[in-house]
């Protein structure tokens, strides 16, 4: 099998840095991409596994169709559910500002 | 130059479930913010979800009602993406292998019958409900988040783009509707958002294949918005690319009130949900003796009813197409018939008095005050001739505010048609006497005068007398 990992770019750093609610200090940007480059052509070891004939795995547990009945269970306490909230209002969970202008 | 629009819709509907996709919290729409929640919903660290049955016995009907093939192995996956309305910061949903796949549904055009393809129906989680506090999104400061709503079962309905008007859209969206009502999986109420369409649309030169830049119209909820949005899209982007424009790729908001799209950006840049498969749920298998006995247990849906209102009574496509167009229309209709009444009469007063009136006081059929058998009777007397249609009418507004009968009504207003030859007799020589110009003019060749003396006979008679019997009468004595 070939290697799909290819060099890991500043530009994909800073992309997964956003997508991840992450920001990234200039002066160590060099060292999370040898980092990232690093993991990535560790895990880029299974691409040598010939996996032509396997099928792809869902899940690692060899059981299916789980399920529950329709069934209504008590909710929680809703002064319990917000206790862990850094900011609550009037029974809400309130949240900073959304959408740039 | 002359464009043509690309529609496609994603339709989300609410399946109609007690409680949620992954927990057992309940689902009624309207209770108090944050008091149907749990930590599975809220996604707090540590808890398994476990998925609803009920919620895959759904979405395998909608499935079949929809013409498309269940995937036999399905999963659930996560679908990344940072926004307060999802707690976990990711939706759990289904990717490369949803639920079904490959359906369609044929629609009523100008130009007839389209098929509109269905590619995919997918079961996932439905997100909180934001609050903002300022009057719009855009200038709130902070914004309030509930999420009773959060996890309430949802499927997802994307079509092909395979819509060209904003008519052909809103008809698509009406055929889901009714199909997923008469197969009882989703209340469908729009008002409360349990159907809603996102709307992708794309203009191209008329005639050529490549597609043009989309845009896309979140969380519509009525049937006018779907045609309004889209009408006004439509001119949006024509208008752009008639000045040399480019469309640019983005997400708009509808605003019914002033009746404009608006772009909405977000602070994220670039969109990449980054599916994986959700490792805390496994895989759901269905047997095709699953699949077979799902189909078996579904209700005559609205095409195949409407064929049968065609050919077993020789009702109008017309006709037939908007009383099976609700399943609840449907079964009144039929009830009605059972009731020994004729089938196109049946159907003549439904669209007629019957849904003036449910219009004129925003009523649903099955809130009717007439009930399918009252109805049924009446019809019956009509055509036994014990009264006309004329005093029928009459009779139905009675019906609509008391519970009575129809056959007492007539009694206790004395509404019963006069068939008594020699009674009718009595008045039409009176009328004569009485009305000598209209007698002459008749007599003198301008047959359209005996017109007069009908209508003086129904006024005296309260329109009870049987309008053959008149016309027989009348014509029999002016011609003698």
């Amino acid at each position: 099998m070939v290697s799909i990992v290819a060099k890991v770019s500043k530009e994909d750093l800073e992309m997964v840095a956003v997508l991840s609610r992450l920001e990234v200090p200039e002066q160590d940007k060099e060292k999370h991409l040898r980092q990232l480059d690093s993991f990535l052509q560790y895990v880029d070891n299974l691409s040598k596994v010939d996996t032509d004939q396997v099928e792809p795995l869902a899940h690692v547990l060899p059981i299916h169709n789980v399920f529950r009945e329709d069934e209504v269970r008590p909710s929680l306490d809703r002064e319990l559910a917000l206790s862990n909230a850094p900011l609550k209002e009037d029974g809400y969970f309130k949240v900073p500002k959304i959408l740039e202008d | 130059m002359k464009y043509e629009a690309v529609i496609g819709l994603e339709i989300h509907s609410e399946l109609k479930t007690n409680t949620k996709i992954f927990c057992g919290c309940a689902t009624t729409f309207g209770a108090e913010q944050n008091t149907h929640v749990c930590p599975v919903c809220l996604g707090l660290p540590g808890v398994l979800p476990v998925v609803n049955r009920r919620v895959v016995e759904f979405a395998i009907k909608a499935g079949i009602a929809l013409n498309c093939t269940i995937n036999k192995f399905s999963k659930f996956d996560r679908k990344n993406y940072y926004y307060p309305d999802l707690p976990k910061n990711f939706q759990t949903s289904q990717y490369d292998l949803p639920i079904a796949e490959h359906g369609y549904v044929d629609i009523e055009t100008e130009q007839g019958k389209k098929r509109i393809r269905i590619t995919r129906i997918h079961m996932e989680e439905d997100a909180g409900k934001l609050v903002h506090s300022g009057t719009t999104i855009k200038d709130s400061a902070a914004s309030n988040v509930d999420y009773n709503r959060t996890g309430v079962p949802l499927i997802e309905i994307v079509s092909e783009p395979d819509m060209s008007t904003p008519q052909e859209a809103r008809a698509y969206m009406e055929k889901i509707k009714s199909i997923l009502e008469y197969i009882d999986v989703s209340n469908c109420r729009m008002e409360e958002g349990n159907l809603r369409a996102d709307l992708n649309i794309s203009l191209r030169p008329a005639g050529t294949k490549e597609l043009g830049t989309k845009a896309e119209m979140k969380n519509i909820n009525s049937f006018k918005a779907v045609e309004d949005a889209l009408t006004y899209e439509i001119e949006r982007q024509e208008e752009i690319l008639e000045d040399g424009g480019h469309i640019v790729q983005e997400t708009r908001t509808w605003d019914p009130n002033r009746g404009v799209t608006l772009s909405m950006r977000t602070k994220e840049t670039a969109q990449d949900y980054r599916y994986m498969p959700e490792p805390d749920l496994v895989p759901i298998i269905t047997t095709d003796e699953e699949i077979e006995a799902y189909r078996k247990g579904l209700p005559e849906l609205p095409d195949a009813r409407q064929a049968r209102l065609e050919e077993k009574f020789g009702l109008s496509s017309y006709d037939a197409g908007i009383i099976t167009s609700s399943r609840d229309m449907a079964e009144y209709f039929d009830a009605v018939v059972a009731e020994g009444a004729d089938p196109k009469l049946a159907a003549n007063w439904m669209m007629g008095d019957l849904s003036k009136n449910l219009n004129s006081e925003g009523k649903e059929i099955k809130d009717s005050p007439v009930d399918a058998k009252r109805l049924g009777k009446m019809i019956q007397l009509i055509e036994k001739g014990t009264i006309s249609s004329k005093i029928g009418k009459e009779v139905f507004k009675t019906m609509w505010e008391s519970p009575d009968d129809p056959e007492k009504i007539i009694k206790d207003k004395g509404l019963v048609q006069i068939t008594d030859t020699k009674e009718i007799e009595a008045i039409v020589d009176s009328v004569i006497a009485a009305n000598p110009k209209p007698v002459a003019d008749y007599k003198s060749g301008n047959k359209k005068a005996i017109g007069a003396l009908v209508g003086q006979i129904m006024k005296q008679t309260r329109g009870k007398a049987n309008p053959q019997l008149v016309n027989q009468l009348l014509a029999q004595k002016l011609d003698q």
